[in-house]
């Protein structure tokens, strides 16, 4: 098998093709075909990656799978994964399935709801595998399509405002990536990965329009990658669309948005800035650390004061975002380690919390907080269910969502102690608002008279939600399932990159000494 | 030496011929009903001319240089014909509709065909400007083709003055040029202007020549005729204005750039830069505010000319391919939304109004995907074709060291987003009322879905046109 990347990145679109050529019809039966195709495409390609998973060796450093194909203008198709985007791509596969099962009762042009949710997703695992920047870029920028259009399609009511600031937001900070891009092309003479992270950009000091920038070229290079991915990500100050997306957004998009759109933002500081700009990443990570703690304190007080549910989670998103961020930034094996981990598991624990707030907006229609209370009358496995997640999105352990914050804050801990004293506060806000969250809805006496008939989860919810406790709680418990993955790949990452920064110091030592 | 020479612009003289013989023909027969099946014979014409150039054309110089038939020309010839010749069928059901189907219109669009044949293939300034006007008085005429009505000859006429001032501009820095070279040969001029100190006036023959230009590809500061006469002329007129002249200005532009001016590359290369800037900002930001899709077409071709201009500022081979790939790209997206376009009516009345697509996407879910795929790719989003004719422009001026041009283009392209995903907003976010009925013949719909098409599956290979693209721009560039 030797494009198994390829395949499992474009089956989806396959389906999604042969949705929009051969299904014809809107009525009820065609639109159960729709999804009962959409799901078996995806759960199609959910198989097809253990593939990949059993056939990876971790030890490997390298990529693995490795695809091939000259293509236009100079650039090249090819393909891998090694350690960190391996994991990535499992997350993706294995949650579409999920988010196509959690959107069965939408009625409003279902067809292409599917080929738009199947396109997504090729372009998704297409931005993990992608190992031509180009062709990244391709993949990266593609995926605001049909997001654009599940926003402003099956959106809630201000769903067109808040659909172009999703798409005007990310584009400008993508369009100053390629530049970036180009640039690198030109300097390094080819657009492979591989070949620019052993490549060394020149980080000799510039000075542009008056300014003396230090790290030269790279802190440049740096900089409109971090337009793009900060946003994307994301990061305090450059986060106010994700809030109005996510509110406006369908469950599904939601999901979708949350769970892993949002990790593409992570993924791309881990695979461009820190291994190809170590001196733009020296230079610039004070900097993108207490960035991160404001948005962890920031967030976490934001989110407290939200009357809506998706705002509020949204917010919680910001803020564990930041931690993301914060581990990436730190730059050692623990603080990367507990980013990566803190993704993953971030993309099951919101991804989930989205499911249950859809739980109940399927049945209320409304994301009002004040609309709900005392729902553990009437839905005692709801409010099980929804207990575990809010315990998980706190941090506590035992729970996914603990080991992702311990690591990344001793990652910190080590480079930065006043940024993970003040990250640690955020720790305590975000059981504030996620616990009063739960309080709020979950419990007290049930006075609403719209709720006396609300439904428990039916079999289908409870099938969704199955898998999602089940890892939430596996890698909680037992955390090397993943690091075991990522850890290889992540400690030569570090290395490289305290290889390539004690260059840095040595050199500045240097020239002090010749002074 | 006669017939080589006539050899060389064997396929002009054909096409001239041959309008004259539909002259005539069409004149002292019954007039106008020979007009449809003219229509289709004209387009038949242009098209076996293209492919004969394209594949068995000899090529080389001929009268003294005067007429350079390079790689360069043929591929800028074979984009115009072929293009002209889609837009005549496209626009034909359109204006049996609109009682235009006059004869006088096959044949004028196949004398400015000529005219541009020449303006790509000139070699020398008086040639250049020949092939120009033969091309400019033709198209006057077309614009305003519905005589009776007010904006059509409004468009026509402001088209003539302007573009006679423009005409104006150029003729004055091509003697400008002359008095200080003793020569309107770009051989000659090339030999006279190298590296080093110019003399001031033939810089301002530069200066000038270069504003004329300017006016024939509507790049802005001098674009202002462009909205009225594309919104005043009849729709497969406009749809002719945004494809093949915008070819064969850009062709003439990079012929005298490089042909005559190749030696003193940084004496133009700041002026075509600014004026790529202005046109890219000035076509984002006027389109926002623009109800009718064909003024908005015109201003999203005026920041179209400023992404191609961007590869010509670079001032290499690369460029001029980049701008080559960027035209060819540019004229396929034209074509299919200009389909669409020519289709938009309500109960039968013709509408140009963007708000009327609102919810089309519910009426005719395949049309409205296609124009999607056209709006996303006149954006510049991947994965659609028209972001490589972007990243192909963009990596020609990076490449040439300019880097903040390349900047600001990606700046202006996020602007320019809003507007194309506006009309992707009503066709699918919007609450239905009076939409247009979406009905086409099928040329239309072949052209609609084809450029669609295109701009998808052109991914895999760009269907070998980049290697065309850089041949051609190697014979212009040396």
């Amino acid at each position: 098998m030797d494009n198994l990347l390829s395949i499992v990145t474009f089956t989806p679109l396959i389906a999604a093709l042969i949705m929009a050529v051969f299904l014809r019809g809107d009525d009820e039966a065609a639109q159960r075909n729709a999804k009962w195709l959409a799901l078996a495409a995806t759960t199609f390609t959910f198989v097809v990656s253990i593939f990949i998973l059993t056939g990876f060796d971790p030890q490997n450093t390298g990529f693995q799978f490795v695809e091939e194909r000259e293509w236009l203008l100079g650039l090249t198709y090819k393909m891998g994964v090694d350690g960190i985007s391996v994991t990535f791509v499992l997350l993706t596969t294995f949650l579409m399935p999920l988010v196509i099962a959690a959107c069965w009762d939408v009625t409003h042009r279902v067809k292409d709801y599917m080929i738009a949710l199947l396109v997504l997703e090729t372009l998704m695992i297409g931005v993990f595998c992608a190992l031509d920047i180009i062709l990244f870029y391709l993949f990266f920028e593609a995926g605001l399509i049909p997001m654009f259009l599940i926003i402003g399609i099956w959106g809630g009511a201000n769903r067109i405002y808040a659909s172009f600031k999703f798409f005007l937001y990310t584009l400008i900070g993508s369009v100053l990536m390629l530049v970036a891009m180009i640039a690198m092309y030109l300097d390094a003479g080819t657009t492979d990965i591989p070949t620019l992270l052993t490549h060394e950009f020149s980080y000799a000091p510039l000075n542009v329009l008056g300014i003396n920038v230090l790290g030269g070229a790279q802190t440049l290079m740096w900089l409109a990658f971090f337009a793009s991915f900060a946003v994307k990500m994301p990061m305090w100050p450059v986060h106010t669309w994700l809030p109005d997306a996510h509110v406006q957004a369908p469950t599904a998009g939601s999901v979708v948005l949350a769970a892993i759109l949002l990790k593409m933002g992570g993924y791309g500081f881990l695979r461009f800035s820190l291994p190809m700009f170590p001196v733009g990443s020296e230079v610039m990570g004070p900097l993108v650390l207490w960035l991160s703690a404001i948005a962890i304190v920031y967030a976490s007080l934001v989110a407290m004061m939200q009357d809506d549910m998706k705002k509020l989670i949204a917010y919680s998103s910001v803020a564990h975002m930041g931690f993301v961020t914060m581990g990436i930034f730190a730059a050692n094996q623990q603080g990367v380690d507990g980013a990566i981990f803190q993704m993953i598991s971030h993309g099951f624990i919101s991804g989930a919390l989205f499911l249950c707030v859809g739980v109940v907006y399927d049945r209320m229609h409304t994301r009002e907080i004040d609309a709900y209370g005392g729902l553990v009358n009437r839905m005692p496995a709801y409010a099980l269910i929804f207990m575990l997640f809010t315990m998980a999105n706190v941090g506590l352990p035992g729970t996914s969502g603990f080991v992702g914050e311990f690591l990344t804050l001793m990652g910190v801990f080590q480079v930065n102690t006043w940024v993970a004293l003040v990250a640690c506060t955020g720790v305590i806000f975000s059981a504030g608002y996620a616990l009063w969250l739960y309080r709020r809805v979950v419990f007290g006496d049930l006075i609403k008279e719209s709720l006396r008939s609300i439904t428990d989860l039916t079999t289908r919810e409870k099938a969704i939600f199955a898998p999602l406790v089940a890892f939430t709680l596996l890698l909680g418990i037992y955390p090397s399932l993943l690091t075991d993955i990522i850890g290889p790949s992540v400690e030569a990452l570090v290395e490289n990159y305290d290889v390539a920064t004690a260059d840095l110091v040595l050199s500045h030592a240097v020239a002090d000494a010749g002074h | 030496m006669v017939a080589s020479d006539l050899n060389i612009i064997l396929p002009e003289i054909l096409l001239a011929l041959f309008s004259m013989a539909a002259l005539l023909g069409a004149v002292y027969t019954s007039k106008d009903a020979l007009a449809r099946p003219l229509v289709w014979l004209t387009a038949a014409v242009l098209t076996l001319v293209a492919i004969w150039i394209a594949l068995a054309s000899p090529g080389g110089t001929g009268f003294d240089g005067m007429i350079v038939k390079d790689g360069f020309a043929q591929f800028a010839q074979v984009t115009i014909l072929l293009s002209a010749a889609v837009v005549l069928i496209m626009g034909q059901d359109y204006m049996e509709r609109t009682g235009l189907m006059k004869f006088e219109y096959p044949i004028l669009i196949t004398l400015a065909s000529i005219g541009m044949m020449v303006m790509v293939s000139s070699g020398n300034l008086l040639t250049l400007y020949m092939g120009l006007e033969l091309q400019s008085l033709s198209l006057y005429v077309v614009a305003s083709l519905r005589r009776d009505n007010v904006k059509s000859t409004e468009a026509g006429l402001k088209y003539f003055v302007l573009g006679a001032l423009s005409s104006g501009l150029l003729l004055y820095g091509i003697s400008l040029t002359y008095g200080y070279t003793g020569t309107t040969d770009f051989a000659g001029v090339i030999a006279a202007a190298q590296d080093g100190e110019i003399p001031i006036g033939l810089l301002f023959g530069l200066v000038f020549m270069i504003s004329g230009l300017a006016f024939k590809v509507s790049a802005a500061p001098f674009h202002m005729w462009t909205p009225d006469v594309y919104e005043g002329s009849p729709t497969p007129v406009t749809a002719f204005f945004a494809t093949a002249p915008k070819v064969a200005a850009m062709g003439m532009f990079a012929r005298v750039v490089h042909d005559a001016f190749g030696g003193v590359v940084g004496d133009w290369q700041q002026i075509v830069a600014l004026l790529s800037v202005l046109s890219m900002f000035l076509g984002a930001v006027a389109a926002i505010g623009q109800r009718d899709i064909k003024r908005l077409m015109a201003y999203s071709s005026i920041a179209h000319m400023g992404y191609a201009l961007m590869g010509l500022a670079a001032g290499t081979a690369g460029g001029v391919e980049a701008m080559l790939l960027y035209m060819a790209i540019y004229v396929v997206m034209n074509i299919g939304t200009f389909a669409f376009i020519l289709s938009m009516s309500r109960d039968g009345v013709e509408t140009t109004d963007i708000a009327s697509l609102k919810q089309f996407s519910d009426k005719q879910p395949g049309k409205a995907l296609a124009l999607l795929v056209l709006m996303f790719s006149l954006a510049g989003i991947p994965p659609m074709l028209g972001f490589f004719a972007k990243l192909a422009v963009l990596q020609a001026a990076v490449d040439a060291g300019l880097v903040w041009l390349a900047v600001l283009g990606v700046i202006a392209s996020v602007i320019g987003a809003f507007y194309y995903l506006r009309i992707v907003y009503f066709m699918y976010f919007g609450e239905a009322e009076d939409t247009v009925d979406g009905d086409m013949p099928a040329v239309q719909w072949v052209a609609l879905s084809g450029a669609a098409i295109i701009m998808v599956i052109g991914i895999v290979n760009l269907f070998g046109l980049e290697g065309i693209a850089a041949a051609a721009a190697a014979t212009l560039v040396n």
